[in-house]
């Protein structure tokens, strides 16, 4: 994989040269910075370096030449460097596959030109392990609510929601202003300011029920700014309570499955796993070890275990089963 | 890299490039600046052949094509050429919406695994005088998953096509199992990353997740020692691996008001008294993971009870028992 500093910088000084070959009317060093995603300052050095080079005899007019009109840089002789080095096969991949995965999006309005961009791209690339990548992204876009919130945000428009919520088992209707949409950890959010709760929320498509888009404008209000989801979606602060919970072997995935701290491996259960998990919603976390079925015991908050063994007690009642009975 | 050592690179390729000759390494030591002279020491020849040993491989690792052979029959040792049909990128010409598209597409790997690839595509292709737009963002950011080690091992030996071996800890076992593979490719599916492969011990395709692979995979043999199915499809694969098994209907009764998250995806089948003369709603549910509707159910509790069939019913029990003891000291 192409990383670090050795061959960005020899990958950069090949593609100079036929950049500014493919711009005859010369580039401001600006753009061409921004274009090859450096500083100004690095890119300078970079012309100085080519400056350098050029074809054996060295002479005069043998070396690369560069010159300075105003702000605009432009390319008086190229030595025979007129076109960038093809791809590597890496670089093939990143973007077939960045196509592919374009194309899996529903209401992409672009689907055209991403489809025709994908065949290029490939015809250029020429390579056997871009056509049977060995690398895949699905960005399984089965909801439907996922157009209608891209529709939405594309015209600016407010959005009324029915919306579930595991963790109180409820529907909840509400109006949000969308502000952009999310794929994180193999989900789809809309980020939106909910008028309801007055704050920036996240809302999981696939617990969308209804969803319309509402004739008035999108109006989320400037304190509205988007989270970084750089470090995950929950991002509990040091404050939220902690629920420690001993996992069986097979309630191991949580650990996996939410962020959790001081995990710790525990011999009972055989196999098992102590996790700390922070919510400030103790219903998520009741409800939580309710799904788990027996298999995470609540260290602490003691309440959590009490009440879910009384709800259980009470179920157990209208199955005319008494807890403690054999059989 | 030491500016002196790029601007020798630099050198190196211009001069193999303008020659259709095979130059030998002697020339290119006499020609290309900054390689030690030939002074006629063996110290010399020694630091000339280790510096030239490294610009080679350092071109090849960058995917110059490098080339050896002799020019005619004469020849007494082999020399280098650089082919400008290999070398060059061929021509591709995108309008304004399909370079849009790309440079849309490329930031998918914003922050991901292969940001430093798509970084380099990207400044190649403006090189081919394609303008790509990588400002333009949608608001869409399809972040994958990062800091997994395994990634690059796995993806490395996928695409040279390299045996794999590495030891996997599935969540219900103790202890890591070596697996020993052909890797077919790397996925990533609902957030996660799988790799997907052929199973040489267990003599079948196989599908396994990156983050229960303890340690560092290690590549072994030779690169291009198989070829995955013709037809394969990855995601198909492993998307096929997680919705398989049969479909059992279920029928639960749910208290007025209660089992919201049950009744988005049930079939009411109308009312039902209680024991007790209150009215239920009676619901049929479709589920290909039983156990896991199971767990559903009885998180519950006693708003929702099961009707049929029997192995549900006693499932909800088995679990709810369990639950029951939860408040009795361990």
């Amino acid at each position: 994989m192409t990383a670090g500093g050795t061959t960005d910088r020899m990958t950069r000084l090949l593609a100079l040269v036929p950049y500014l070959t493919a711009r005859p009317e010369g580039v401001p060093l600006a753009e061409a910075a921004r274009d090859f995603g450096v500083p100004e300052r690095q890119l300078q050095r970079d012309l100085e370096l080519l400056w350098m080079c050029g074809l054996p005899g060295y002479g005069p007019g043998d070396l690369i030449d560069v010159a300075f009109e105003g702000d605009r840089v432009r390319v008086t002789f190229s030595a025979g460097m007129v076109r960038p080095l093809r791809l590597t096969t890496d670089e093939a991949v990143a973007l077939v596959v960045a196509l592919r995965t374009l194309l899996e999006l529903p209401g992409l309005a672009e689907r055209d030109a991403v489809s025709r961009a994908l065949a290029k791209v490939s015809a250029a690339t020429g390579d056997a392990a871009a056509r049977m990548a060995p690398l895949a992204v699905s960005v399984e876009a089965r909801e439907e609510t996922l157009a209608l919130a891209r529709r939405a945000l594309q015209e600016g428009r407010a959005v009324h929601l029915h919306y579930y919520v595991p963790a109180r088992d409820e529907r909840t209707e509400r109006t949000v202003d969308p502000m952009q949409l999310l794929y994180v950890d193999g989900r789809w959010y809309l980020e939106a300011w909910c008028r309801r709760a007055e704050g920036v929320r996240l809302f999981r498509l696939d617990r969308v029920d209804e969803a319309t888009v509402l004739d008035e404008p999108a109006a989320a209000p400037p304190q509205a700014t988007s989270r970084s989801i750089d470090d995950g979606l929950y991002q509990p602060g040091p404050d939220t309570p902690a629920v420690r919970l001993r996992l069986a072997r097979a309630a191991r995935w949580v650990a996996d499955y939410y962020p959790t701290e001081d995990v710790t491996p525990v011999d009972d259960p055989p196999g098992g796993l102590a996790v700390t998990v922070r919510t400030a919603d103790l219903a998520w976390a009741r409800r939580l070890v309710a799904l788990l079925g027996g298999n995470a015991v609540v260290e602490e908050p003691a309440e959590i275990g009490a009440q879910v063994a009384a709800e259980a007690r009470a179920a157990l009642a209208r199955y005319g089963v008494v807890p403690g009975d054999a059989g | 890299m030491a500016a002196k050592r790029a601007e020798r690179l630099v050198n190196l390729v211009i001069a193999l490039l303008s020659t259709r000759q095979y130059v030998t390494a002697a020339r290119i030591r006499a020609t290309v600046p900054g390689y030690e002279a030939d002074d006629g020491t063996d110290r010399a020849d020694e630091a000339f052949k280790r510096m030239f040993e490294r610009d080679k491989a350092e071109l090849r690792e960058m995917g110059v094509p490098l080339e050896t052979g002799r020019t005619s029959v004469f020849d007494t040792e082999d020399g280098y050429r650089i082919a400008r049909a290999d070398y060059e990128l061929p021509e591709i010409h995108l309008t304004g919406e399909e370079a849009a598209a790309v440079g849309l597409a490329l930031r998918l790997w914003e922050s991901a695994q292969l940001a430093g690839a798509a970084q380099s595509a990207l400044v190649k292709l403006r090189a081919a005088g394609v303008d790509v737009d990588s400002a333009r963002s949608l608001p869409i950011k399809p972040r994958l998953d990062r800091g997994e080690a395994a990634f690059e091992p796995c993806y490395a030996a996928a695409r040279d096509r390299r045996r794999l071996q590495f030891d996997y800890q599935r969540p219900d076992e103790d202890t890591a199992v070596r697996r020993d593979v052909q890797p077919w490719g790397v996925v990533a599916w609902r957030g996660r990353w799988y790799l997907v492969g052929q199973d040489l011990d267990r003599r079948a395709p196989r599908v396994f997740r990156l983050s229960r692979v303890v340690g560092t995979p290690k590549a072994v043999g030779p690169a291009g020692a198989f070829e995955p199915p013709a037809d394969l499809d990855l995601t198909a694969v492993v998307a096929g691996q997680q919705g398989q098994g049969e479909e059992h209907l279920v029928v639960v009764r749910a208290r007025p008001g209660t089992a919201v998250g049950l009744r988005r995806h049930a079939t009411s089948l109308g009312p039902a008294d209680d024991d007790s003369g209150q009215v239920e709603d009676r619901l049929q549910l479709r589920t290909t993971e039983p156990w896991a509707l199971a767990d559903q159910i009885a998180a519950h509790g006693a708003d929702v009870v099961v009707e049929a069939p029997t192995s549900m019913r006693d499932a909800v029990v088995a679990r709810l028992t369990r639950l029951a003891a939860l408040e009795v000291p361990a």
